[in-house]
């Protein structure tokens, strides 16, 4: 046996880094503090997505986007099937002018540059055939192919199985209070017991900063609560998931015919009650949005909204890798909204990294000393 | 399956899938159907079973018709006007 | 009518709490608003009144008194001032008094020093085998549909389950001259000597005990057959109901109906107030949830109070001095007139509340809710009408580790659906909790955001702020 790992967080990237320490040898042991995928990783708009991605995370997400396309070889058949993954629908970004047009060909310039080719422009007609639905002002588009959407919730439970099944333990209801390096590991106090570890991963989501602040690393503390709104059934009439580019939108329709609204609207979160409400007045801009966007939802009921806790970094990027302030600790937090479809690969390399000190994708740009070093940067092209 | 115990002081036409219909002044939309004997509102999405009122008060979303082109409104709170339009967007068969 | 869009008491609901409430309000200088999403006063015990008086008068008879108590308080709430905005619909109230109100097909959002659910009550779910098939109403439906529009069922109809309501509906047929197939009661029989000997507050609610036994009489004088200790009740039909099959006696038995009415009793209905956030509380003994509220009715949210059956059932008259009560607090806490003022004005009401309590206590232990009927017991059993979710799909999810209502509702789309877990929630926590061994508070409630009713995406586009 490798040694003791305790993973704090039962989101997907905690579920996905306990699988794979576990397959590498580790007696990994997950602290989650309320029920595993209870918050970003089980409420988020189920996007699976490279479209538009953070030129960092473009090899990861493809690297991603191969696990879920073969589903089945990486979480086995039944629980492939749970998480209901509808793959190669494509995700298509819709300029509505030529001002949007050119941001996506400029996108699709610097995606080219960088050697990657599934991101594709797509002109008015080849839009209309990609979303009928879609009205008929909008110009043109940008469409990755392959990608999808799952169910979030349905999901993150498969990893969790998955996780159990390869060995690992969870303990739900367990708030992790304090960590205390010792000369050889961890002490963590909890809520409930105390537990020792050699390794200790931090997968805290929104929460992550904090447990950062336990062994006095200051990493960046922005949460954000983005909300959704979901349509009563309508008869199908879209395949992919649609972008705004101009204006926020993110837009699909699910298998069961209810339309999932979405895309930088946000809600007030409230991290101690560990819940987050959306907030009618903002729903409007998002409602007109639609309404502009595709007419054929000018029928639609919402039926139910709601909003997730996730923490934002200031460029958008996760933190991946180790601490910089101490051993033996690793980070996989800071989505910022965007780290769904990134849930299969992440803790594979986390626990490249940790077992054989490298991992097969760069997770350089995600080091956490990069805040402090004053080289993160906002970059202009990135979709949440 | 139900009766009025009385002749409705007024009445007004209104249209179930294009069908006319005279109802009670008043009445709720889905009193109004289950009095000309339409037991069958719609079919539930994801078998496509048969459904009616069930609560009569608006707890239960079983009695969604479309009214006046607006689909999802709940016949139990919405009451009947003149030249309403009503349709039941899976049934198509004639009302009795 | 110009619709406002600030006032400082809302009050959210038209039943009787919410008008005597309005009515003490107003008549205190309250600046008063009532949101009912019923196109007249009355609420459902007293619903269409006005109606009815006027132009079917004749039915009152067959009605019976307590809807007829209606009348006065419906008037007096017409004259008292306060501003009455029927046909809207509230899909958002939150902690700091602003709603989100839907009416003519517009929203808005309106600003209210203090908001004041009177939302009321609905019947209990009863997830009988055959339960979604069309011709399968809850008995407060065939209520409804009495006194709202003067209809009664013109087919055999079998009323099943447990609850004084159930003999109620029952002596109105009667009365009516409907043709009663069988009343199917699941709870065993109690007698005048058992009853009286149940009851510490019996005398106390004499009237009312003697009511429900009149009730009984009159169903026996017209020779309702009426079956008590009957289980395992199952309503069948294809397309629409054609019998209902039960056992009684040791004997299984099957009688052709046209209609079903459903009865377990009647619990709050907490959509709105879960919405707020405000803290809820579990009551063992008749298995509910209900707002925590004190006596005034405030609830754990300083803006937000909930009166009547909304925050616990105790009828109509407990109801009425709730509002009455809570309207009172609300006038000390707007600055209309001082505590002692308030204290000085509530014994009367203070006193009708207990006598309703001991009322409510004599009620409760008779008619106990089914347990028999809090579940399906039938794994095909369907316990999510709007998505067809059965039994044994939850209690799968249950085994794959999703232990409370609101990870099961994730996890299967059970309460995803148009109603939002009303018909659903109670059931989803007795078939968790029958599951795990626990009692049925521990899996929860669901996690209620708005809208707390759907509202169009063009009326939300068109949101007046």
């Amino acid at each position: 046996m490798k040694g003791r790992a305790i993973v704090i967080g039962g989101g997907l990237h905690g579920c996905g880094t306990a699988l794979h320490l576990a397959q590498k040898g580790f007696d990994a042991l997950v602290l989650e503090k309320n029920s595993a995928g209870r918050h970003a990783s089980g409420v988020n708009a189920g996007g699976v997505r490279q479209l538009r991605r953070h030129p960092a995370e473009i090899p990861l997400s493809v690297a991603a986007m191969e696990r879920w396309l073969h589903l089945d070889a990486f979480l086995g058949a039944d629980l492939a099937a749970m998480c209901e993954f509808t793959g190669r629908v494509g995700q298509v970004a819709a300029a509505e002018n030529d001002a949007d047009m050119a941001s996506l060909i400029a996108r699709s310039d610097e995606v080219h540059r960088l050697g990657w080719t599934h991101e594709e422009l797509l002109d008015q007609a080849e839009l209309r055939k990609v979303a009928p639905a879609l009205a008929r002002h909008c110009v043109g588009g940008l469409i990755s192919r392959r990608d999808g959407y799952a169910n979030p919730y349905r999901t993150s439970q498969a990893f969790r199985l998955k996780a159990q099944r390869a060995g690992v333990r969870f303990q739900e209801g367990t708030r992790v209070l304090g960590l205390e390096q010792m000369s050889e590991g961890w002490r963590v106090e909890t809520s409930a017991d105390r537990f020792e570890s050699d390794i200790v991963v931090n997968c805290g989501g929104a929460w992550g900063w904090q447990i950062a602040g336990m062994v006095g690393e200051v990493l960046p503390h922005v949460d954000f609560a983005p909300s959704m709104m979901v349509s009563a059934r309508l008869p199908h009439f879209l395949d992919p998931v649609v972008l705004g580019v101009g204006r926020k939108l993110s837009f699909k329709q699910t298998d069961n015919g209810t339309v999932v609204i979405g895309g930088g609207i946000f809600g007030i979160p409230d991290l101690d009650a560990e819940t987050a409400d959306p907030v009618a007045d903002r729903l409007i801009i998002s409602a007109r949005t639609v309404s502009d966007l595709f007419p054929i939802m000018r029928t639609a009921v919402i039926v139910r909204t709601w909003a997730g806790l996730e923490a934002r970094m200031p460029d958008d990027i996760p933190v991946i890798g180790p601490s910089t302030t101490v051993r033996n600790l690793w980070h996989a937090f800071g989505f910022s909204g965007h780290g769904f479809q990134l849930s299969p690969i992440v803790g594979s390399l986390l626990a490249e990294l940790i077992v054989e000190g490298r991992s097969s994708l760069p997770l350089e740009p995600f080091r956490a000393g990069r805040f402090s070093e004053g080289s993160a940067v906002t970059h202009p092209e990135v979709a949440s | 399956m139900f009766r009025r115990l009385h002749e409705p002081s007024a009445t007004v036409t209104v249209y179930l899938d294009d069908a006319p219909l005279r109802v009670a002044a008043g009445d709720t939309v889905a009193a109004a159907l289950l009095g000309v004997g339409v037991a069958v509102f719609r079919a539930a999405p994801r078998h496509g079973s048969p459904r009616g009122p069930h609560c009569m008060i608006g707890n239960c979303y079983e009695c969604l018709v479309e009214i006046d082109g607006m689909p999802y409104r709940q016949a139990c709170l919405t009451t009947v006007a003149d030249g309403m339009r009503i349709r039941r967007p899976i049934e198509r068969e004639a009302p009795p | 009518m110009t619709l406002r869009t600030a006032c400082e008491l809302a009050i959210i609901g038209g039943g009787p709490a919410g008008m005597a409430a309005a009515t003490q309000a107003s008549a205190l200088g309250i600046d008063t608003l009532v949101l009912d999403e019923q196109p007249a006063p009355g609420g459902q015990i007293h619903r269409g009144i006005e109606t009815v008086q006027a132009t079917r008068a004749a039915d009152m008879r067959i009605l019976g008194e307590d809807y007829a108590e209606g009348a006065v308080l419906t008037a007096t709430f017409r004259a008292s001032g306060a501003a009455y905005e029927p046909g809207s619909v509230v899909w958002q109230a939150l902690e700091d008094g602003r709603i989100g109100v839907s009416c003519d097909g517009a929203s808005r959002m309106l600003t209210a020093r203090r908001i004041l659910i009177t939302t009321g009550a609905m019947e209990r779910p009863v997830p009988l085998p055959g339960w979604t098939l069309p011709g399968v109403m809850g008995a407060g439906a065939a209520q409804t549909l009495l006194k709202a529009s003067g209809m009664v069922p013109d087919v055999p109809v079998a009323i099943i389950g447990t609850g004084p309501l159930i003999y109620l509906i029952a002596a109105q047929f009667v009365r009516a001259g409907v043709q009663i197939a069988a009343v199917l009661l699941t709870a065993p029989e109690v007698g005048m000597a058992d009853a009286i000997k149940l009851l510490p507050g019996a005398m106390r609610s004499g009237r009312t005990l003697l009511k429900g036994l009149a009730w009984r009489s009159e169903l026996r004088s017209a020779g309702v057959r009426m079956l008590h200790g009957v289980s395992r009740p199952v309503i069948e039909g294809a397309g629409q109901v054609e019998s209902v099959s039960y056992t009684h006696g040791g004997v299984r038995h099957r009688t052709p109906v046209g209609l079903v009415l459903l009865h377990n009793g009647v619990i709050p209905n907490t959509q709105l107030s879960l919405a707020t956030r405000c803290k809820h509380e579990w009551d063992a003994r008749q298995q509910y949830w209900r707002p925590q509220t004190d006596e005034w009715s405030a609830t754990s949210h300083a803006r937000i109070a909930v009166a009547g059956d909304g925050a616990g059932i105790m009828g109509a008259r407990a109801a009425a001095s709730q509002g009455r009560m809570a309207a009172l607090d609300a006038a000390v806490r707007l600055g209309k007139i001082d505590a002692a003022r308030r204290d000085a004005m509530v014994s009367d009401d203070r006193a009708e509340l207990e006598r309703q309590h001991a009322l409510r206590e004599m009620l409760d232990r008779l008619f106990q809710p089914a347990q028999e009927l809090l579940a399906p017991t039938g794994i095909g059993g369907v316990v999510c009408r709007c998505e067809d979710v059965t039994v044994s799909e939850l209690e799968d999810a249950v085994e794959k580790g999703c232990t409370d209502v609101n990870r099961v509702k994730a996890f299967t789309r059970c309460g995803m659906g148009p109603c939002q877990g009303r018909m659903c929630g109670p059931t989803v926590a007795q078939v968790i909790a029958r599951k795990l061994g626990q009692t049925p508070d521990v899996p929860g409630q669901f996690r209620i955001r708005l809208p707390v009713r759907p509202i169009s995406l063009a009326e939300l586009a068109e949101l007046q702020t």
